[in-house]
């Protein structure tokens, strides 16, 4: 099944999260091997080439290594993997902020809001 | 030498009618290239010139540093807009005549992909159905391990799911150092396998990119990009 990929944005890009995703969801755990740049690329379905930039940006990001004969692997530091999952949670919540400003909304009726909502999914729940 | 490719001031003219003015170009190894235009823009009189079919009129192509010949047809692998094999033949017969042919066919490579298509190679190609003789003929010009691969709308005929599945041929069948020129109208389809596109029109480059610096640089994809450059 080939990647999900937005046609819009640079294909690297999007690798790039998509492999940070399979990270943080456990997908690939610390220090697990990596398939080969060939069959990543063939798993979703893009060039070979790009495959291998996004990856060797990951590389240079420390989040995956390189081992010389061996392939690639997922780092080992589990402190930086939970120093990115809070990197995209807060690139994440900035969005969704910027969206309610646009919507008028100011910050304490957001918190107000939010409160609100898990109240009454509660309720359902019960 | 790292060019593949490279045409010099590249003119083809079909009487008083240019298909292609003054083309230049330097392709690199390993990379693949998306050749795009609207119809009638050049892109197959280039891949002809590229394949000896066709002799300039000016200017000059070569491939690996030769110009098109003996030499240069053992290095390019070529799909042409059409079927050139006859249909009395079967899969079998079609497959022993490029063993004949070129030294670099690979046979296991064939029966592998056949079989992964679901295509009985003693069938005759004349009781087959327009897109599966493609896929046949597709599935013979990638098991050759050449040097460049040029399709001339390799994934027109196929349906969505067998393209995904052609597409994934094409990357996991080609040596790291080969180039693969694809050309082709269905851009949505291919535009995440492409390194670079070449937009041509009215047989002049009108842009050539690499598909994340058009998706970065313009946020767009190459098929949105390429509707607005040749609006009708």
């Amino acid at each position: 099944m080939a990647w999900n990929l937005s046609s819009e944005r640079p294909i690297y890009a999007q690798i790039i999260e998509k492999i940070q995703q399979d990270i943080i969801s456990g997908n690939y755990a610390p220090g697990d091997r990596l398939p080969s740049v060939r069959d990543l690329a063939s798993e979703a379905a893009v060039n070979p080439n790009t495959m291998q930039k996004a990856l060797t940006e990951l590389e240079r990001t420390g989040l995956v290594f390189a081992q010389r004969t061996s392939g690639r692997y997922i780092t080992e530091d589990i402190i930086m993997i939970q120093k990115m999952k809070e990197e995209i949670a807060s690139a994440h919540i900035k969005e969704f902020l910027d969206k309610m400003a646009q919507l008028g909304f100011k910050k304490q009726e957001i918190i107000d809001l939010i409160t609100q909502l898990e109240k009454s999914d509660k309720e359902e729940n019960e | 030498m790292s060019q593949i490719l490279e045409c010099k001031n590249l003119t083809k003219s079909y009487g008083t009618k240019t298909a292609l003015a003054n083309i230049n170009l330097s392709l690199d190894k390993g990379k693949i290239i998306g050749l795009l235009g609207p119809n009638g823009s050049g892109k197959t009189t280039l891949i002809k010139l590229i394949n000896g079919l066709l002799v300039p009129t000016n200017g000059e192509v070569l491939i690996d540093g030769m110009a098109p010949g003996v030499d240069t047809k053992k290095i390019v692998s070529y799909l042409p807009e059409r079927t050139y094999l006859g249909d009395w033949m079967s899969v079998n017969d079609a497959i022993s005549f490029f063993v004949d042919f070129y030294e670099d066919f690979d046979r296991s490579r064939a029966y592998d992909m056949l079989e992964k298509l679901n295509i009985n190679p003693s069938d005759r190609l004349r009781t087959m159905s327009k897109g599966t003789k493609e896929k046949v003929q597709l599935i013979l010009v990638m098991s050759r391990r050449a040097k460049l691969y040029c399709l001339d709308e390799p994934i027109a005929g196929v349906d969505p799911a067998a393209r995904d599945y052609i597409l994934s041929t094409i990357i996991n069948n080609y040596a790291e150092d080969a180039t693969i020129i694809i050309s082709t109208h269905l851009i949505s389809d291919v535009e995440n396998v492409l390194d670079d596109v070449i937009f041509i029109q009215y047989g002049q480059i009108k842009l050539i990119s690499s598909v994340d610096e058009i998706r970065y640089e313009r946020g767009k994809s190459v098929d949105g990009l390429f509707r607005e450059v040749f609006r009708c």
